[in-house]
């Protein structure tokens, strides 16, 4: 069945499914951007795979409510550093005590120069149906920029050898907006791109995060992004892949019908998951949860047997609300009004925004019209005075 | 309680940083009002913001015993007083309850303007005045330079002039005795009916107004039934004390002492500073001649970001005069910035000063508006009509002529900065006045110019100018006929009366196009372009444009973002809590007070 990745009746089921995510730290090195929990070749803990692997097993083992996944994602890091086999253990240990389905989700975040034909195809057979490229540029030149191992053609490679493996769904991740990025680059990286048919298209505005290497370049004064070129460089991916027959159901993601990405349309409609690994963050019941960031500290807590919960949030119902409006604000189908909905759409921000075109209310939702200014709207209903909150 | 010849009564005069508060502390410490071990450094600034600013506001009182070389015993009442241009009023009101005053000069520094405008009102008050060097443990010290320019500005000799380091506590000694010595008793008719003075007032939440006074007939004793003359108040005199600096209640203020007094009154109006209070049962018949009420220089619109809060902002503002009798406000409506009040302060610190305490202390969120100074429009009928606001400039058909305040201003600067200070002052209308040289290295300089041009940033221009070595004095000169117009600031076609302001017709222009790029780069991009123009009138003297806000999002938001995310968001919103709503556009506070950062 084919539905449309921006249906309002697909996000709404999306909130009831019920996922896992996997974090799988290594890489082969630290990209200047990236803020995530990571652990670069060379650095304390990079030799612990095997430690890791099993560590992560034995997290899964400690769940003592489990509940049937309706989509599985391993994210990184790396989780192709992984061997196949691992991978593999990995996820019969979540099947052996969650449950996974046949029409589940499985999917994995790839590095292509990690890719060969022998690889992809014993992770299809080890139950993976879904990969998701870090193809970020086909410009050499950007891809030097942001610190990537990879070729342009290992990409294209890699992602042709995932469709003759079989893979249902492929994913091509792309960052723009870099500064040294040209307007002809992106169109370029946009051609290559679509040129590969991809199923899923994830782009994300190259964003300089606090405490990573970009950020303390940029501080030193070199280039930071200009957002008035990410937004023309959007724009224009935005023409294409509609073109090309892909539909924007996220900010940042685009689809063709059939092939939403299920865990990430779960988290973003307050579904539940569990999440396992360094730094992974759980919502179960009402609380987000986290682990500890550092891989040192969570081996020892997990074969101590212990759970390697750094810290863990209960959410008020307020809170909630806001979560579920402030997120559910990303999705092109927009979000149910409810309370808080209702306080915004009647006060002077929320007028002034529908005036402008950025936002509209129809069929008892809320949905941005001007997706890159979500979170100008997002501070519009923070700001808003809600009798419950 | 002592005779009036063994009290002395006085004052120390200092410029900023010249080392007042230290010296306070060590004149505290020798006399054994307070140990070494309890001191709170600065013990007199009572305020976190004095301490923060390192200036002193408000005036106080505090006793110390002193037993001189001959082995007499003495009470002395030192009375503090601020150091800034501002409070010159406030200066004035302390020194009427002092014979005498100790002048103090950083011994690096030499005299500096203020520090000169207030010695002379100390001496024009008939007060013996102590010429002290302080900081002559400091390595750049210069104690000969420094007690020869005092001797010259006060007409003595070298010789009179104490040394001190009030940090080492070198000289101090001399200085005490010096106090005792050089400085006059009170007079005063002990058998008198009471006459004393209210010098200050503030008041506390759980006691209502506290009043300092000075006695200056007779005596008051506590439960006495005591009027104020001013206003007619009769009330019972509920506690007397004194500090020491800590409060310490006590029975009776005799001729020539320095007390509080506290009646439980709570209203704000009823005791006002420069008041005499006497017995109901057997008043003077001779008041104490009032103090000059002080007149406002500057005038600023404070607004609530939250419209909510104007009653609040009024009650804050009730309390405050109560401290500070020199500021003034009334009621304004802006249609930019909704209701306010039009406040009359001072001069640009105490402006600066009640802002911060109205925030801090009453947790109110202000927008200020930028300053003016009370202008006086003459009408084609012949009226004259005051000008307190851009705003209230009548249209230019029904006007004749606009008048502005002058000021005669003092600049005390080494003389290698002449010119760079000449150069500035003509550049804000300033006409040449006398130049005198203190030293062969230092130059008195006198202008007279429009004390508009001193608002805007003058000071701090001064001081950057002269690498801070120049130092500034002003006192309101007469009004007088200037080619003034309004400058109106358009922000998406609609005049913003916020943003206008009086100026030189010369110096429109560059007025309006500084303005305007500074505002291009305060205010935040909004939903669509917003045009940014100065105009004279209709005609448009500047434009830009603040261009349309494009892209405001986080690119990626995956599950173990959300909480970082939702907080995130939670801490920008406070930004945009602080955003004040003009038409459709959102403009930040600083925007209001863009006028008095112009690079122009």
């Amino acid at each position: 069945m084919n539905v449309r990745p921006d249906a309002a009746a697909l996000a709404d089921e999306a909130g009831s499914w019920r996922s896992a995510y996997l974090h799988v730290p290594f890489c082969a090195r630290r990209c200047p951007y990236c803020d995530f929990a990571v652990v670069a070749a060379g650095e304390p803990g990079s030799g612990d795979t095997g430690r890791y692997v099993d560590a992560l097993i034995a997290e899964i083992r400690f769940e003592d409510a489990p509940f049937p996944l309706d989509a599985v994602n391993f994210g990184g890091g790396t989780p192709t550093r992984l061997e196949p086999e691992d991978l593999s253990r990995i996820l019969a240990a979540l099947d052996d005590r969650f449950g996974t389905g046949d029409d589940s989700e499985i999917s994995i975040e790839a590095n292509p120069e990690d890719w060969s034909p022998g690889y992809g195809a014993a992770l299809h057979t080890a139950g993976f149906d879904r990969v998701s490229f870090g193809v970020q540029s086909f410009d050499p030149e950007v891809l030097a920029y942001l610190g990537r191992a990879h070729t342009p053609l290992q990409a294209e490679r890699a992602v042709l050898d995932a469709r003759t493996s079989g893979f249902s769904t492929i994913n091509i991740d792309v960052i723009f907006g870099s500064p040294v990025e040209t307007r002809e680059s992106w169109e370029a990286t946009v051609d290559r791109t679509l040129a590969l048919e991809p199923e899923h298209l994830s782009a994300y505005a190259l964003t300089v995060e606090g405490g990573t290497t970009l950020s303390r370049a940029v501080n030193a004064g070199a280039d930071a992004p200009d957002p008035d070129t990410q937004a023309d460089r959007y724009e224009y991916l935005a023409d294409r892949a509609r073109d090309a027959g892909l539909v924007r159901y996220e900010i940042s993601n685009w689809a063709k019908p059939g092939h939403a990405c299920r865990y990430n349309l779960s988290t973003w409609n307050m579904g539940e998951y569990v999440a396992f690994g360094t730094g992974a963050h759980d919502h179960r019941r009402g609380v987000r949860s986290r682990n500890v960031r550092r891989i040192d500290a969570y081996l020892s807590r997990v074969e101590h047997a212990e759970r390697p919960r750094s810290g863990h949030e209960h959410l008020t119902p307020c809170e909630r609300e806001r979560e579920r409006f402030m997120v559910g604000l990303r999705l092109a189908a927009g979000v149910a009004t409810g309370t808080i909905g209702e306080a915004f759409l009647a006060s002077p921000d929320g007028l002034r925004l529908v005036d402008a075109g950025v936002i509209a209310s129809s069929n008892g939702r809320v949905v941005v019209l001007r997706p890159l200014l979500t979170d100008l709207v997002a501070r519009s209903v923070l700001s808003v005075p809600t009798d419950d909150c | 309680m002592a005779a009036p010849s063994r009290i002395r009564n006085f004052a120390i005069i200092a410029h900023i940083d010249h080392g007042k508060s230290t010296l306070a502390d060590r004149l505290l410490e020798r006399t054994g009002a307070i140990s070494e071990r309890d001191m709170r450094a600065q013990m007199l600034d009572e305020m976190d913001l004095e301490r923060e600013r390192g200036i002193t506001i408000k005036a106080n009182a505090v006793r110390l015993d002193y037993v001189d070389a001959t082995g007499e015993a003495y009470q002395m009442n030192l009375i503090d007083t601020p150091g800034h241009v501002d409070f010159s009023y406030e200066v004035s009101r302390s020194l009427e309850a002092c014979e005498g005053a100790v002048l103090v000069v950083d011994a690096s520094q030499g005299v500096e303007a203020q520090t000169l405008a207030n010695a002379y009102l100390a001496i024009e008050g008939g007060l013996e005045v102590i010429p002290v060097v302080n900081k002559i443990d400091l390595p750049a010290a210069d104690p000969d330079r420094a007690s020869e320019e005092l001797a010259g500005v006060l007409g003595g000799t070298a010789d009179e002039v104490i040394r001190v380091s009030a940090k080492t506590g070198e000289g101090i000694e001399d200085l005490l005795e010096a106090i005792v010595h050089r400085l006059p008793a009170p007079t005063g008719d002990v058998d008198a009916p009471l006459r004393a003075l209210v010098f200050d007032s503030f008041y506390d939440t759980y006691r209502g107004v506290v009043s300092h006074i000075r006695v200056v007939d007779g005596s008051i004793q506590n439960r006495d039934e005591v009027q104020f003359l001013a206003t007619g108040l009769d009330v019972t005199a509920d506690e007397l004390g004194i500090r020491r600096p800590t409060i310490e209640p006590i029975d009776r203020l005799t001729t020539g002492e320095v007390g509080y007094l506290i009646t439980g009154v709570k209203e704000i109006d009823l005791i006002r500073v420069g008041d005499t209070v006497t017995h109901t049962g057997r008043p003077t018949d001779r008041a104490l001649p009032g103090y000059r009420e002080p007149k406002p220089m500057v005038f600023s619109g404070l607004f609530p970001t939250d419209g909510d809060d104007f009653e609040r902002l009024r009650e804050a503002l009730d309390k405050l005069r109560l401290n500070d009798s020199s500021l003034v406000y009334q009621a304004e409506t802006s249609r930019a910035l909704g209701f306010g009040f039009r406040v009359g302060f001072l001069g640009l610190l105490h402006m600066e000063i009640v802002r911060e305490r109205l925030e801090r202390e009453y947790d109110l969120d202000l927008v200020a508006t930028a300053p003016s100074v009370a202008y006086r429009a003459n009408l084609a009928s012949g009226e004259q009509v005051p000008v307190r606001s851009p705003q209230d400039l009548p249209d230019s058909a029904a006007l004749a002529s606009i008048e502005e305040p002058f000021v005669k201003v003092m600049i005390i600067t080494p003389s290698t900065f002449i010119g760079t200070v000449m150069e500035l002052v003509q550049q804000r209308r300033g006409e040449m006045g006398e130049m005198t040289y203190l030293s062969p290295e230092r130059a008195e300089l006198h202008y007279r110019m429009p004390l508009a041009e001193i608002v805007f940033d003058f000071f701090d221009q001064l001081k950057s100018r002269t690498r801070g070595y120049a130092s500034l004095d002003y006192e309101p000169d007469d009004y007088q006929v200037s080619d003034l117009v309004r400058v109106n600031i358009l922000l998406n076609g609609v005049p913003v009366d916020a943003f206008s302001t009086i100026v030189h017709r010369d110096k429109a222009y560059t007025y309006g196009k500084a303005m305007v790029s500074r505002l291009r780069e305060l205010i935040p991009r909004q939903l669509f372009d917003v045009p940014v123009q100065a105009a004279i009138g209709t005609r448009i003297i500047s434009r830009e444009t603040i261009k349309a806000k494009r892209k405001d999002v986080t690119a990626k938001c995956y599950g173990g973002d959300i909480t970082r995310k939702r907080k995130l968001l939670e801490r920008q919103k406070e930004g945009k809590r602080r955003m004040k709503m003009v038409g459709q556009v959102e403009v930040p506070p600083e925007a209001f007070v863009a006028a008095l950062k112009l690079d122009m």
